[in-house]
């Protein structure tokens, strides 16, 4: 069953089209991920997707529901963790959790859900004087404290170090395994090819492919002698972006 | 409980946290009579001039406005520019709670807390100077209300307006300082030179103070000064909930 159905999406900011007649499905279970370079219009496809955004054109269902239409309906379903989204500086890290679990009609336990993205002894420390990995990771404990049927994440393990974004890849399976449905967008290769089912790959608001990692890495032969991995497939794909030629004249 | 009592419960907090904020919106108003009162002696002694009145009971009122401009002009406006900037509005949206419900919990504090510091100010300055509270309760709360609301409307107006909270904070104390000039802070009650009351009696502040000096002293307002801040506060508030950004 599709959860997330995006058919002909298409948003412009001004006369600039950021997203042009995008279309994928995502399946129930899925872990999605959404790959693209800077400016491919990724978080905007996301921020469309959670009700966000109105596009221009196109449609967006999610659990069967209008993303924008039946926005409030679906907000207690789906969980989203924004890019350069903060917290008021003297807020605790218990009370935010706290806060927002109470926002929800079957809340997960949120003291469960801090120690999975390892915040436990943190429990009561401020906001402003968390780095920006612990921000990162009570971000993405906040969009999951509500036991959503969707979860997306955008820049999931941006300023995490090694360890701390294994653990969040633990995370996102363990929940993947509980049935959770989990749109991505990131723009580290290993985290998508490790993490990800399968990849929508972005360029310049355009889907240029859709795969699974190995089907991607399939797609291209071998580089310099060295056989491709998900790196080259994605830059053989965005090679031909204006962005590239213009950076490379 | 209702999200909106827990979010205000939690604003409540962290505005306590924030000690310079809360010591100028509670403890202010009352500090500066106190200094007021014990550095200007006069100011605490019947006055033959005012048929034996005490000068520092024309200056409540003028507190009073100067605790609204305030709370309404930093404390508020600060917050509502900084939640929008920082995306504090912005993930409470993908939340089944509006951002809406975290505005009016601010609103909520700032009310409380400007209430507690006005109680706090007329308390300090019966016990410590043997004032006498106001001789229309009435005609006084209308006003302050007034006040108050009006006030609130402007700081909802610019946060909804100005690009980011720098320009916010800018704009609030381009505004803060000549409405609390206008409410006769350093000019109170017939010392005002007659071309800025003028002047004073079309601002918000100005018109509030003056409806609350009337009051003070027992009698009715002008129904201008009463119908200049029902107007700012009922034209700011439908401007500002028509162009809030949220995001």
């Amino acid at each position: 069953m599709a959860v997330i159905e995006v058919n002909g999406l298409t948003k412009r900011y001004g006369d600039r089209t950021v997203v042009n007649g995008l279309s994928f499905t995502v399946a129930e279970g899925e872990i999605f991920g959404i790959l693209g370079e800077n400016g491919a219009g990724k978080t905007t496809t996301v921020e469309c997707i959670a009700g966000l955004r109105t596009p221009d054109s196109g449609s967006i269902t999610v659990l069967g529901l209008d993303a924008r239409r039946d926005h409030e309906k679906l907000r207690g379903l789906v969980g989203v963790q924004l890019q350069e989204s903060q917290l008021q500086d003297r807020l605790r890290v218990g009370e935010a959790m706290q806060l927002y679990a109470s926002f929800y009609p079957h809340p997960a336990d949120w003291r469960e859900l801090l120690a999975s993205v390892g915040l436990t002894e943190h429990v009561d420390k401020p906001y402003a004087k968390l780095s920006g990995g612990q921000k990162q990771r009570l971000s993405i404990a906040l969009a999951l404290v509500g036991n959503p049927r969707v979860a997306i994440l955008d820049e999931l393990t941006t300023g995490l170090d090694p360890r701390a974004r294994r653990e969040i890849w633990k995370l996102i399976r363990a929940i993947r395994d509980r049935g959770v449905t989990v749109l991505l967008v990131t723009h580290f290769m290993d985290e998508a090819e490790r993490l990800c089912d399968r990849l929508a790959v972005l360029v310049d608001g355009r889907l240029a492919a859709l795969d699974t990692p190995a089907g991607l890495v399939a797609g291209v032969g071998d580089v310099d002698g060295y056989r491709a991995n998900l790196e080259d497939a994605f830059l053989a794909l965005t090679a031909a972006s204006p962005l590239d030629s213009r950076a490379g004249a | 409980m209702s999200a909106l009592s827990r979010m205000t419960g939690s604003e409540a907090r962290l505005f306590l946290r924030e000690p310079v904020g809360a010591f100028f919106a509670l403890a202010f108003p009352a500090i500066l009579i106190l200094v007021l009162g014990n550095a200007i002696p006069a100011f605490s002694e019947p006055s033959a001039d005012l048929d034996g009145e005490l000068p520092i009971n024309l200056y409540l009122p003028v507190v009073l406005a100067l605790a609204i401009g305030t709370v309404t002009m930093t404390s508020l406006l600060g917050v509502l520019a900084t939640y929008r900037e920082r995306g504090v509005l912005r993930r409470l949206a993908t939340t089944p709670v509006k951002p809406s419900a975290l505005i009016t919990a601010q609103l909520g504090v700032n009310v409380a807390a400007l209430l507690i510091g006005s109680a706090l100010m007329m308390l300090t300055a019966v016990l410590a100077f043997g004032s006498r509270g106001p001789e229309n309760w009435p005609a006084l709360l209308v006003a302050y209300l007034l006040g108050a609301a009006a006030m609130t409307g402007v700081a909802l107006l610019i946060a909804a307006l100005a690009p980011n909270s720098r320009a916010s904070a800018g704009i609030g104390t381009l505004v803060y300082f000549p409405m609390l000039f206008f409410a006769g802070v350093w000019t109170p009650g017939p010392m005002m030179p007659e071309g800025a009351r003028q002047v004073a009696d079309f601002t918000p502040l100005g018109a509030a103070s003056q409806a609350m000096q009337a009051a003070w002293s027992g009698d009715w307002p002008q129904p201008l000064h009463l119908a200049v801040t029902a107007a700012y506060a009922a034209v700011t508030c439908a401007l500002a909930v028509r162009l809030f950004r949220w995001q």
